[in-house]
């Protein structure tokens, strides 16, 4: 059976307003989750090893990277039909319509930062936490240091101690706002929840959503960037 | 030889003839409906309306229009709104008074039972266009509002804030969309009937021109009509939208169809006036603003200078040195006048050297009171489209000056001689809407002109045109091979390589431009015998100086717009002088026509009934020879003529 | 005023077209966008030249038929109008305009910055009405419809059929124009009946036609001559997802 999901314009951007809806909740849970380490080290750790090998966290992961591949997916699929929408002849002046933001007009080329920078994020924190139980090991070398898979808050230490770091991830997570800034009240729009009255109250919902994500996180890898010591490493990898 | 001309004006009761008419008159069954086709030119309010409605009843309609979609026609400008008697204000409206009004404002020179069948079905239309989804204004309680119009002593105008065209012509698009979909009706965009084809003395078809390519296209048809609109465009400037022409109805008109009262146009009196020798197209201003905008002049002449000066702004004027001038020579109207009355009035005061522009042709409209009164929100919630529209388009802003205005060419209530049934004098060619001549006599009312293409294309010719098609339930496919196609395809293609042929300096428009000139000065709103003869002198010696002197660049076998303006401008060139020969021969004046000689005392029209109660119907006689005139008696049963009074 | 133009030439659908530059001059700060390409047309035809083909008709903003591109803009700089609502005082003496036909592969370009537009048409025939026969119909006071609904109704229905959404929006998506159809007559108890046969197909021949996919960027609305809203986008959304969720 043929589905609007898949062969119609609305039910394709519907796909993309709900995997879209779906990961926003997830980086606000992920967000909170970062936040305990500006409080307690140690409950961070106890919140990575909650949510190590098990088979919630799995299927868990399996259903949020399914999210994220079908976000993608559809962007690149809604984008080709667009190109092609467009014609082969395109303007030779173009301008920036009155009320029109730059992030609704880059929402791909945002998205392709934001996996690129997903990619390093499963590189320096994912492959070194849960790939590490799933291969059924318990700790991996991390900058010199033998780091255990639930030894999130070391892990951070470590790798924010690198100034590049920390700006690579603040420029993802400028992406992001950016990202989001159109992302959060469009998935509104798109599932028909939106109106004259409401545009100015999502948009502002949008903006405070997106501020929140990007100072949520940046204040952690920023705090981790002030606070590390080799002592502090050494401490937390003790306990 | 003169026409027999046949109204077919049934008998009985005014109120009964329409009924009895339709009693009596032939249907076609649905099996056979099946067989017949139908031409339908023009997709206006008329045209589509009917094609919509003959789909429906199951009949072959194709559909012709010049522009690119069926949604663009010129009704799409009309911004007041719609006619219609259903009394829903409570103001002891009627058919009746509907009907006399329309008479009355027609200046005694339209048919009594047409103009009844009007006021009739006016009710109609509005059920039809609300179930099609039109979105009438409404009042709080939800149900349908109205507003008063020229003309009328009673609220009776429906309308969709300034768009009430567009939107009555959106449901008339839909309804045929409807029946595009369901493959009853084929659409044919950006293609111009160039002739209309004639066998056995019926018409059979016609020869179109597919615009994007050149194509000379031949098409068949049981019965033809022609909704093509008026030929307001011969003045150049005027109000009509600028693709607007003659041309269909001219092609009937050569081919034998009688033409009526060409003579009778309408000035409308809220145009935005010329500003100068570069200008295409008159701005129309909707007569709604006569609701609460005073026109007036200065008193003085020293204030007319001034203003024109700009030493003084017109809200610099006093109260008591304004002259409101309609409200002064007709108290019982006041600024809501028919039109053709404000037109005179207004060129009067001009004439008179108080015109308030730099040219001198210009009286103010004022909304100082009405926003005094109402408050400038009230204002803005009525007019505020119109009201930026103004000032997007002088630069002044209508909230604190008073709008400029100016008398421009605006409706033909003359056109193709149509009887009862909507019928040319030649059999199975039929002209409904603005095209025909039927229903507005010498002058049309506001709100009006949508009524009628509606109530022709949607409860008239879907009838009437059965009594014709009844004949032809036996009759074969209508073949595009006979000799009369043939003659008529090899006519439209001698005609466009004459015009290539020419090469001349002067381009279509630089012809136009003088063409409107002569119209305006001599056969616009106050005519004389001497500027008549002067214009069909000059209209003569022009149209050789087009044969002569026309440059006519591109070619035929591709888009070629200057093409196409030449080929209407050709029968413009015509069509001038055939309505300078009508108005010579009216020596009265009445509604729109206003001859000089013939006025009363105070300069109001003075009508000549004895003489002159008639349609004058010229017929065709070759490009050189003055055409022939066949009168229609306008016998009035049921109203009395009576000179028309807006003052008390 | 003078003006340096930069106009695209393309004399049919299948010819390569390019820009050529032409110059006017002593144009009046009054006078109209199109007035002054009929000046334009006018001098080039003495000059024996083929002139420019555009679209217009009723020159009022109304009948939609005018769909230029201006310097980047669909109908041109100012906001809320038509082409032919344009005047040259909204210029700068001295500048160079450059003027584009409609981009989109659902408008092909038939002559210079004239393009077909039939895909619109063609939407509309896939059910933007409302299926009553000719006299079979109730009276017009019979079904009372809130002012506020007629008002909103009346707001969608403003669309001239112009052509600037698409034409304008990067991803060549006619979402306002269907939108604005379909909201208007959601908005009307007598739309409501066929109103989810209405949103599928519609949306559905949309599709069909190669139009792209609304991303919300709302350039649309910014270009609307009729300043549409893109809330009738979102009515448009919640009719389509309604009507397939009952299926």
């Amino acid at each position: 059976m043929s589905c609007f999901l898949t062969n119609s314009s609305v039910g394709k951007k519907l796909v993309m307003s709900i995997t879209g809806c779906f990961l926003v909740l997830f980086i606000l849970f992920h967000m909170s989750m970062n936040l305990a380490m500006l409080f307690s080290p140690a409950a961070y750790d106890a919140i990575c090893e909650f949510l190590g090998a098990n088979w919630y966290a799995l299927a868990a992961t399996v259903v949020l990277a399914a999210g994220v591949a079908v976000h993608f997916i559809y962007a690149f699929i809604l984008t080709v039909d667009n190109y092609r929408a467009r014609g082969k002849q395109r303007y030779q002046v173009t301008v920036q319509e009155k009320g029109v933001s730059w992030a609704s007009k880059n929402m791909l080329v945002l998205g392709v930062i934001v996996i690129l920078g997903l990619g390093l994020h499963l590189i320096h924190f994912w492959s070194k936490m849960q790939l590490v139980e799933i291969m059924g090991h318990h700790a991996s070398v991390v900058g010199g240091y033998e780091v255990g898979a639930t030894q999130g808050a070391a892990l951070m230490m470590i790798t924010f101690s690198k100034w590049y770091n920390v700006v690579l991830y603040i420029v993802w997570f400028a992406a992001i706002w950016f990202h989001l800034t159109h992302g959060v009240w469009s998935m509104f729009q798109t599932a028909g929840f939106a109106n004259d009255t409401w545009y100015p109250r999502l948009k502002c919902l949008a903006n405070i959503v997106a501020t929140l994500i990007f100072l949520g996180f940046a204040v952690v890898a920023v705090y981790c960037f002030l606070t590390s010591t080799p002592q502090l490493i050494e401490s937390l990898l003790i306990a | 030889m003169a026409y027999k001309l046949d109204a077919k004006t049934p008998a009985g009761e005014l109120a009964q003839k329409w009924s009895n008419h339709k009693a009596a008159i032939k249907v076609v069954s649905p099996a056979n409906k099946r067989k017949l086709d139908i031409i339908v030119v023009g997709t206006g309010l008329g045209g589509a309306s009917a094609a919509a409605s003959l789909g429906e009843l199951g009949y072959n309609v194709k559909i012709f229009c010049i522009s690119d979609s069926p949604r663009r026609a010129h009704s799409i400008a009309a911004q007041g709104g719609i006619n219609a008697a259903k009394n829903y204000q409570n103001d002891n409206d009627s058919i009746y008074r509907l009907f006399y009004d329309t008479i009355k404002g027609g200046d005694y020179r339209a048919r009594e039972a047409n103009v009844y069948r009007l006021a009739e079905v006016s009710n109609l239309i509005i059920d039809q266009c609300v179930a099609q989804g039109v979105p009438f204004a409404r009042e709080y309680g939800g149900l349908l509002a109205n507003r008063s119009f020229g003309g009328a002593q009673v609220s009776r105008t429906f309308y969709a804030r300034g768009q009430t065209g567009q939107q009555l012509l959106l449901g008339a698009y839909a309804a045929l969309n409807k029946e595009i979909a369901a493959g009853s009706v084929k659409s044919y965009p950006r293609h111009e009937m160039l002739d209309v084809v004639i066998e056995n003395g019926e018409a059979c078809g016609i020869i179109a021109r597919n615009l994007v390519t050149g194509e000379i296209e031949r098409h068949g048809a049981h019965a033809v009509v022609i909704a093509t609109g008026g030929y307001g465009n011969v003045f150049f400037l005027s109000t009509n939208a600028m693709a607007s022409n003659g041309s269909a109805a001219f092609q009937c008109y050569r081919k034998g169809a009688g033409f009526a009262n060409p003579c009778f146009t309408q000035i409308h009196p809220t145009c935005i006036p010329v500003h100068g020798t570069q200008q295409s197209k008159l701005t129309l201003m909707s007569e709604s603003l006569r609701n609460d905008g005073r026109i007036w002049v200065p008193k003085k002449m020293e204030d007319v200078e001034a203003i024109r000066k700009g030493t003084k702004k017109p809200s610099d004027i006093a109260e008591g040195d304004r002259d409101y001038y309609l409200e002064r020579r007709y108290p019982a109207f006041g600024n809501l006048v028919p039109r053709d009355v404000a037109s005179r009035a207004a060129k009067e005061r001009c004439d008179a050297g108080y015109g308030v522009n730099e040219t001198g042709l210009a009286v103010f409209l004022d909304f100082k009171t009405a926003i005094e009164r109402l408050g400038k929100e009230t204002i803005k919630q009525r007019y505020g489209n119109l009201f930026d529209m103004y000032e997007e388009i002088t630069d002044v802003n209508p909230y604190e000056q008073p709008m400029q205005i100016f008398p421009a060419v605006h409706y033909t209530m003359g056109g193709i001689w149509v009887d009862y049934n909507l019928m040319t004098t030649i059999p199975g060619l039929y002209a409904i809407g603005e095209a025909n001549f039927s229903d507005h006599g010498a002058n049309r009312l506001g709100a009006s002109a949508l009524m009628q293409g509606l109530a022709d294309g949607y409860f008239v010719l879907p009838y009437t045109i059965g009594d014709y098609l009844a004949k032809k339930i036996q009759a074969p496919k209508v073949s595009t091979e006979t000799a009369a196609f043939d003659e008529a395809e090899k006519g439209v293609r001698a005609r466009i390589e004459r015009l290539f042929a020419i090469k001349g300096n002067q381009s279509v428009d630089d012809i136009h431009k003088r063409l409107g000139l002569i119209m305006w000065d001599n056969v616009g709103m106050a005519r004389t015998k001497e500027s008549l003869e002067k214009a069909i002198v000059e209209i003569q010696k022009l149209r050789k100086e087009f044969y002569a002197d026309l440059k006519l660049v591109g070619d035929n076998e591709s888009f070629n717009v200057e093409l196409e303006k030449a080929l209407r401008l050709e029968d413009f060139l015509e069509l001038g002088e055939l309505m300078a020969r009508d108005a010579l021969n009216r020596e009265e004046s009445c509604g729109g026509h206003f001859r000089s000689e013939h006025q009363t005392e105070d300069g109001e029209a003075l009508r000549h009934d004895d003489k002159f109660a008639y349609a004058a119907v010229w017929e065709y006689k070759g490009i050189d020879n003055a055409p022939e005139m066949t009168i229609e008696p306008l016998e009035y049963e049921f109203v009395h003529r009576a000179q028309r009074n807006y003052k008390d | 005023m003078n003006f340096k133009l930069k106009i695209w030439r393309q004399r049919d659908a299948k010819s390569q077209g390019a820009f050529e530059t032409y110059e006017v001059k002593n144009i009046s700060a009054d006078t109209s966008f199109l007035e002054m390409m009929d000046i334009l047309n006018n001098d080039l035809i003495h000059a024996g030249k083929e002139p420019v083909a555009f679209d217009h008709d009723c020159r009022e903003g109304i009948c939609g038929m005018c769909s230029m591109h201006i310097n980047g803009h669909a109908h041109g700089p100012s906001q809320a109008v038509t082409t032919c609502q344009m005047y040259m005082r909204k210029f700068e003496d001295g500048s160079t305009i450059t003027i584009e036909p409609w981009r989109s592969a659902a408008f092909p370009v038939i002559r210079d910055l004239v393009v077909d537009r039939s895909a619109y048409d063609k939407i509309l025939q896939a059910g933007g009405f409302i299926s009553v026969r000719t006299n079979s119909v109730p009276d017009g006071n019979a079904i009372p419809i809130p002012k506020a609904d007629a008002d909103e109704s009346m707001d969608a229905a403003a669309c001239v059929g112009c052509g600037a959404c698409a034409a304008t929006c990067k991803n060549g998506s006619a979402m306002l124009f269907v939108a604005a159809r379909v909201s208007s007559l959601a908005k009307l108890p007598q739309g409501k009946v066929e109103g989810a046969r209405r949103a599928k197909s519609m949306v559905a021949k949309m599709d069909e036609l190669g139009f792209g996919n609304c991303t919300n960027t709302g350039a649309c609305q910014a270009q609307c001559p009729k300043s549409i809203s893109i809330a009738h986008i979102a009515r448009l959304n919640r009719e389509f997802l309604a009507a397939k969720l009952q299926d």
